[in-house]
């Protein structure tokens, strides 16, 4: 096995609010290899976007806060570091592509400044250099005419163009690992494909670990090469991605993988788009068994009683269910 | 939650104190002249010995009647505006926000000082000193302060125009006025409410600077603001007689703004913590 | 951006106009005729009171009266002071500097206020001094100016005897003296006028800032990397001055009545007290002017803030 670029261990994050503390991510590992690509799907709420947020510790703290675990950036834990040793791997070493292109991106600065920016603060680059970085940057991400849209602002682009802005900025320093918060969600259908295909692109091309954060199981079909499965704070199913698609074992998975509308399917073959009953737990105060024993059909009075441990089932494919 | 008693406080003082400290606000006694605090006079005297607790009390009733009443001016001017902007088309509208913002860019206290002064006599003539000047104050304190309401309603109306709720009852058939009057007009009132109360605050202090600048009420009637224009050249040896007219003002535009600013988080729907 | 400008200024001479009919219409609506203290003077004739109105213009349609009235307005043709016979646009020239500098100088104390205290508390939210700061600032905007001036003067020229509480415009000394004792005399109501608009300023700052700072592009400038320093001064406070400058152009016709107060408390010899004085003592043309400069002023600073306005957000100066 190739040694973990990043290895999340236990990790808790909890959010204090009136009315106690949400337990957002309650035990949560994953690990990426250099070079891999690995997808967190989960519905909204699920911790997904937090647990990505505090890898490169952008959630407020407070009132968040990391109550338990260990992250560990090329061998060495980061929760302990300092708000110093944290800014020499944003952007360095981890970039980060958030959901919304929209308000992403400063509308007073110009998307050369911007991305030109973070390259001076880690490369000590002049202006010129860090501009001519940033022109080139725009290139690579398929960014028509860079030379005359580098001094364009944000506002005269369109949220494609934009979400591809982001890409830009997230590689310009050429970082081992670049984590994507949905970076799809926010744009049309035609633009999302294109979107994923520059990322995969990139990926190809530099060699950069990717982990991607979505809720849609046709982003993750096409990208990934393992799949972690988030259900209300803590991951219920990691796999490879065909073994996934193929054998999902967690009532969870197999939910969502049934509610993906599949159009090779005509409609008169009457099979129906299932939608999985019921709502998320509270994180306030989540129950003492399997989180997801409400809504699976097949719980029992073991799944209430007590928490299932995350397993191997297979080489490489873990479950928390006792099924 | 404490400006509100404190409010409320006020509010009772000057309209019940005067039957419980009886002193009449004109009784000259100059053997009494610019007396410090005592048993006798609460808050002291002036120079000509009249009573200050009970001249205060007396002119906080003025302040706060001219506070309310150009509210009332301000945002029923407001509210019309607002409201024929937001109904009538997109000419009409622009026209109106014009107006709006060219008063909001006039320099209100040099027109409101040029107004009174080219007004005072001839309404003074017809309805008498008090009342005329009354209404003069009111009327133009007012008539300066109804932009931010006309802008908050126009707002509402052009958010809740399309809103489902107002289409399904057009689409019901329900009259233009019935229309305004039941289904907009209610969503407008929580901003309404938080500018009309900052606006009784802002209108006290107008008419509280008018009469420090010597051309509100005549001098007989003791407003705050008068009491501290005929303070001030006494300050050397009798602050009380200025300091105890100036803390009314503040205290009361203070416990107004508290109030106006706990009734914006109470009715602010996004409010954060 | 030279467009953009050309456009502001297109709009500020309807607001200009718009003014004028204002103040013209409160005019022409006055009983009596304002302007015409001989036509109505019972000691001349008649006749001669005739002749007085028509070279006047008094019996004119309101509307060439409008005009002309405009124009004289507009070539600085102001007329004469009814009491001290002098030309009043010499009256206003002469008086003006001074009420410039006090407001000038007292905005720019506000800001050195307002701005560091505003952010400072907006990126501690809920904390002590964000709290000891709010209240502040919210005791500092509900004190009337003409209280706090009075308590500066029992304070500093009655107790303490420290600064002279009169403004006076001959000093008769020369040097660094001078500068000394005119600085001794300014304070007051520069602080007076300072206090007061920080005060209602650390308030915008502060919402402004606590509005953009929850923002995703302040979390993206946080992704890149850079120190807290360069995402509060180059990401939240650059962007929080949009939404100021708008705030603080709206508030420039009471930073206008804040001076008049404060030089009619401190006998600070601008335009402010001029006014007052012309209203005590009757004098039409000059309360008419004063006016009328005052609303051009409150124009032209509104004109500024647009032209900053554009210059800080491109999304406007751009499309």
């Amino acid at each position: 096995m190739t040694e973990r670029l990043l290895e999340i261990t236990g990790l808790k994050v909890h959010f204090k609010t009136d009315d106690g503390w949400v337990r957002a991510v309650d035990g949560v590992d994953i690990g990426i290899a250099t070079g891999e690509t690995l997808c967190v799907v989960g519905e909204s709420g699920c911790g997904k976007t937090v647990t990505a947020k505090t890898i490169l510790k952008l959630i407020d703290m407070p009132p968040g806060k990391i109550v338990a675990g260990r992250i560990g950036w090329r061998g060495r834990d980061i929760v302990p570091l300092s708000p110093a040793e944290m800014r020499d791997i944003r952007a360095k070493e981890i970039g980060f592509i958030f959901q919304e292109p929209m308000t992403s991106l400063n509308p007073v600065y110009t998307v050369g400044e911007q991305i030109a920016e973070s390259v001076r603060t880690h490369e000590g680059l002049s202006r010129k250099a860090a501009m001519d970085r940033a022109t080139e940057m725009l290139r690579l991400v398929n960014i028509p005419s860079p030379q005359r849209r580098v001094h364009d602002y944000p506002h005269q682009f369109s949220g494609g163009m934009r979400q591809r802005v982001m890409i830009a900025m997230a590689l310009a320093c050429n970082p081992r690992l670049i984590i994507a918060d949905e970076p799809t969600t926010a744009l049309d259908v035609t633009i999302q494909a294109q979107i994923l295909d520059l990322l995969n692109d990139m990926k190809e091309q530099l060699g950069t670990a990717v982990l991607l954060i979505t809720h849609a199981m046709g982003v993750v079909a096409e990208t990934a090469q393992r799949v972690v499965v988030m259900y209300a704070g803590k991951v219920v199913e990691e796999a490879p991605v065909g073994e996934l698609f193929a054998n999902p074992r967690h009532p969870y998975t197999q939910g969502l993988i049934r509610s993906i509308p599949r159009i090779d399917r005509a409609a008169t073959e009457h099979v129906r788009l299932e939608a999985i009953p019921g709502t998320v737990p509270s994180l306030l105060n989540p129950p003492l068994g399997c989180r997801f024993a409400a809504r699976c059909r097949y719980a029992t009075e073991a799944c209430v009683a007590a928490e299932p441990p995350l397993r191997e089932v297979a080489p490489g494919h873990k479950v928390a269910c006792i099924l | 939650m404490v400006s509100g008693v404190i409010l409320l406080t006020l509010i009772l003082g000057v309209l019940l104190g005067p039957l419980v400290w009886t002193l009449p606000i004109d009784e000259i006694d100059f053997s009494a002249r610019l007396q410090g605090p005592s048993w006798e006079h609460p808050l002291g005297t002036d120079d000509l010995g009249q009573d200050l607790l009970a001249r205060i009390l007396y002119g906080g009733r003025i302040s706060l009647a001219v506070g309310f009443a150009a509210m009332l001016v301000a945002v029923v001017v407001g509210v019309v505006v607002g409201a024929l902007a937001g109904m009538s088309g997109p000419r009409g509208d622009a026209a109106l926000m014009w107006v709006t913002d060219l008063f909001l860019a006039l320099p209100q206290l040099p027109l409101l000082l040029l107004i009174i002064y080219l007004f005072r006599d001839s309404l003074k003539e017809v309805v008498g000193p008090e009342v005329g000047v009354f209404i003069l104050i009111v009327a133009v304190i007012g008539g300066f302060r109804w932009m931010p309401v006309a802008r908050l309603v126009r707002a509402q109306f052009l958010s809740l125009r399309e809103k489902e709720f107002v289409e399904a009852a057009r689409a019901l058939g329900a009259s233009r006025t019935r229309l305004v009057v039941r289904h907009i007009l209610p969503n407008a009132l929580g901003p309404v409410i938080v500018a009309a109360t900052i606006d009784v605050a802002a209108a006290i202090l107008a008419e509280s600077t008018l009469s420090f600048l010597g051309l509100g009420f005549p001098p007989d009637i003791p407003t705050w603001g008068r009491l501290l224009f005929d303070a001030k050249d006494h300050l050397d040896f009798s602050p009380h007689w200025a300091l105890f007219p100036g803390l009314a003002i503040f205290l009361t535009v203070l416990s107004i703004n508290y109030v106006g600013d706990g009734l914006r988080d109470a009715l602010d729907p996004r409010r954060v913590q | 951006m030279a467009n953009y400008l050309l456009r502001r200024l297109l709009i500020a001479i309807p607001s200009l106009l718009g003014i004028s009919v204002i103040l013209f219409v409160v005019l022409a609506l006055a009983p009596g005729d304002p302007f015409g203290e001989l036509t109505t003077n019972p000691a001349i004739p008649p006749e001669v009171r005739a002749n007085l109105r028509a070279s006047l213009g008094l019996d004119d349609p309101i509307h060439l009266r409008y005009i002309s009235w405009l124009t004289a307005m507009m070539k600085g043709d102001w007329g004469y002071s009814f009491v001290s016979r002098i030309p009043v646009d010499q009256l206003i020239l002469q008086r003006l500097p001074t009420t410039l500098a006090v407001i000038g100088i007292s905005q720019i104390v506000a800001l050195a206020i307002a701005l560091p205290v505003g952010v400072y508390a907006a990126t501690r939210p809920y904390s002590i001094f964000d709290q000891v700061a709010n209240t502040l600032a919210f005791v500092g905007f509900s004190l009337p100016t003409f209280f706090t001036g009075l308590v500066f003067i029992l304070i500093f020229s009655i107790t303490l005897d420290w600064l002279p509480f009169v403004y006076r415009t001959g000093i008769d000394a020369s040097g660094w003296r001078w500068w000394w004792e005119q600085f001794r005399q300014s304070i007051m109501p520069i602080m007076v006028l300072g206090l007061f608009q920080g005060a209602t300023w650390t308030r915008f700052v502060r919402s402004a800032v606590l509005d953009v700072i929850r923002l995703d592009y302040v979390t993206t400038a946080r992704s890149k990397g850079l120190t807290e320093g360069t995402v509060t001064m180059k990401h939240v406070v650059r962007n929080a001055m949009i939404p100021v400058v708008t705030l603080v152009a709206l508030q420039m016709p009471a930073v206008f009545g804040g001076a008049i107060v404060t030089e009619q408390i401190f006998r600070v010899p601008g335009i402010g007290s001029l006014l007052i004085t012309s209203i005590l003592a009757n004098d039409t043309p000059v309360i008419m002017a004063v006016t009328f400069v005052f609303a051009a002023l409150v124009i032209f600073f509104n004109l500024l803030a647009d032209i900053l306005y554009g210059w800080l957000d491109p999304r406007i100066s751009y499309s």
